[in-house]
């Protein structure tokens, strides 16, 4: 299920403004990479990437290759439709459908392209999900309410369930907990920890504590100067990165001597 | 130096929030004056119109069944028109919003919304003349394929000059202001909503479904209403299209067709008795209270499905 990702000489474009450049990285399976970084710098926009999701901004597109254990996302003959379905991502504010109820709201990817689903089968899809994402027991009765009537911790790990409800193979997480108290940050974070079993995992944040804590691998990206493209500085396992990194510019921005 | 308030000051007022607040008020004042006032004026005029001598109702001899046959005329000719137009502006706003590249996108929203500033009698001369020929072989068609269901059961009219014509006239007219409305709407979908449908891998369609239409439900309603106020109250395109007789008859192709009370006014006010006037003044006192029948049971409706949802 879980698979790894390769990227070569990918550059991101937002119509003629290059937002990145030249990255090169091997996302390991079943484990969790981190992307840190200031902000501007083009992880949110690298992670958006990796499911196609960056194109559907107009004039935005994509040089360079990524592949997801041997297929290419960006061939001409690959459905970007198709690759979100493979690769879920959760994002920055959590968006439960506001109209749906919690128990709909896990089965939304399910329900798409007018899959019948049986009841059961319905059922335990919606009991794993929400087991998975650690709010079965807060939310099973009252799975008939709407899922914005959550706390916003619940509604990012609602958002969570959602996500893994369609079993993809890689979990991409955009500053998931920048918008939750760090009560709720530690539920994502110990959720991060459980999914990395079968799960692919990238995730971009601006906590650096946040990286060290729950990511294997982390990427530095960086401007090279105000108005020139993103680019990765350096990507090396989480342990290296925050005790001995190999460039200088990673250990000044680590240990806060510059933003 | 501090001074020190006397405990009853009243809270510091702005000269200019207060001019502004009071012209503020002053508008929202005057058009519920205004709305008071015609109804004041409709209801003093027309209630003598309820009980005027029997002769005036001709062919009938009492109000309630003069007025009958207009005010199915009205819903009926407003409910061909929506039929045809609510499909068809949410398509057009959808393809705006959605579907559309922007270099085409701008140009087409602002020729529909020149279609609103085209004035009704110009309609009215259009869909009596060129409209109505066009279509009689249409009507011919859909006599000959679709008589069995009682909207076609003919015989098809001459003139062309049908209830159907003047819902399709009527429809061109509700159609702007249904575009232009949900548009805004559809639109403004929080960017977010519609990421999630499409990181879940929803297609553009399914993202529409998913994201677009719930959020923009109540303010589509709210453009249907609109366009249905404007299908119930139009005047000259009714009066041109139709030759009408009092009838009640779900028969759109043939050449008797029920007026509505707006054309009905607008034909015989001139020529009409003071006896007369007031029982068309009266039938304008119904038009009032159906518009308003139909605007609170549409807000109940999608009042009570949003509870719903948020309950």
């Amino acid at each position: 299920m879980a698979k790894s990702i390769d990227i070569s000489d990918l550059d991101i474009y937002y119509g003629d403004f290059k937002a990145v450049e030249g990255v090169n990285m091997t996302i390991r399976a079943r484990a969790v990479t981190a992307f840190i970084g200031p902000s501007g710098c083009g992880k949110s926009t690298f992670l958006r990437a990796l499911n196609r999701m960056h194109e559907v901004i107009p004039g935005a597109r994509v040089e360079g290759k990524v592949m997801v254990s041997g297929q290419s996302l960006y061939d001409p003959g690959v459905d970007p439709v198709a690759v979100r379905r493979q690769i879920g991502m959760v994002f920055q504010r959590p968006n439960p459908f506001p109209t749906m109820s919690i128990y709909e709201n896990v089965l939304a990817g399910n329900r798409l392209n007018s899959r019948k689903i049986k009841k059961a089968e319905a059922d335990e899809i919606v009991e794993r999900s929400l087991k998975s994402a650690n709010l079965w027991t807060e939310v099973k009765d009252r799975l008939s309410k709407p899922g914005m009537g959550l706390s916003g911790g619940q509604q990012q790990r609602l958002c969570i369930a959602r996500a893994i409800a369609v079993e993809p193979e890689v979990l991409l997480m955009d500053e998931p907990c920048s918008a939750l108290d760090p009560i709720s940050t530690s539920a994502i974070e110990d959720l991060i920890h459980e999914l990395k079993a079968d799960y692919t995992i990238v995730i971009v944040t601006h906590n650096m504590q946040q990286a060290a804590r729950v990511s294997d691998d982390t990427g530095f990206f960086n401007l090279k100067a105000a108005g020139q493209p993103g680019h990765l500085v350096e990507f090396n396992p989480t342990n290296k990165m925050f005790t001995n990194p190999d460039e200088e510019s990673t250990e000044a921005y680590i240990s806060g001597r510059f933003g | 130096m501090s001074v020190t308030a006397p405990p009853d000051t009243k809270p510091v007022v702005r000269l200019g929030d207060r001019l502004f607040a009071g012209t503020a008020r002053v508008a929202a004042l005057t058009i519920m004056l205004a709305l008071a006032g015609v109804f004041v004026f409709l209801a003093i005029e027309g209630i003598p119109g309820l009980s005027a001598p029997a002769e005036i109702y001709q062919p009938f001899d009492n109000f309630w069944s003069y007025v009958g046959p207009l005010v199915f005329g009205t819903v009926l000719a407003a409910v061909v028109a929506l039929i045809i137009a609510v499909p068809f502006s949410i398509g057009v706003a959808l393809f705006i919003s959605h579907y559309a590249p922007p270099r085409v996108a701008g140009p087409l929203a602002y020729v529909i919304d020149l279609l609103a500033a085209v004035p009704s009698v110009v309609y009215g001369l259009w869909g009596g003349l060129a409209l109505g020929q066009a279509m009689k072989p249409v009507f011919g068609w859909l006599f000959d394929n679709l008589s069995f269901l009682p909207f076609f059961e003919g015989p098809p009219s001459v003139t062309g000059r049908t209830i159907l014509t003047a819902g399709i006239v009527l429809a061109i007219m509700v159609v702007p202001i249904t575009t232009a409305i949900s548009r805004e709407v559809f639109a403004q979908t929080p960017r977010l909503h519609e990421e999630a449908a499409m990181a879940l891998g929803a297609t553009q369609w399914e993202t529409i479904r998913y994201a677009v239409f719930p959020y923009a439900r109540s303010g589509v309603v709210s453009a249907v209403m609109l366009g249905l106020g404007r299908a119930l109250g139009e005047t000259m395109a009714v009066a041109m299209v139709l030759s009408a007789t009092p009838v009640v008859t779900l028969n759109l192709i043939s050449n008797t067709n029920p007026a509505t009370i707006a054309s009905n006014i607008a034909s015989n006010y001139k020529e009409a008795t003071p006896d007369k006037q007031a029982v068309l003044i009266a039938t304008g006192l119904v038009l009032f209270a159906v518009t308003f029948a139909v605007n609170f049971l549409a807000r109940w409706v999608v009042g009570r499905s949003e509870r719903k949802v948020t309950r």
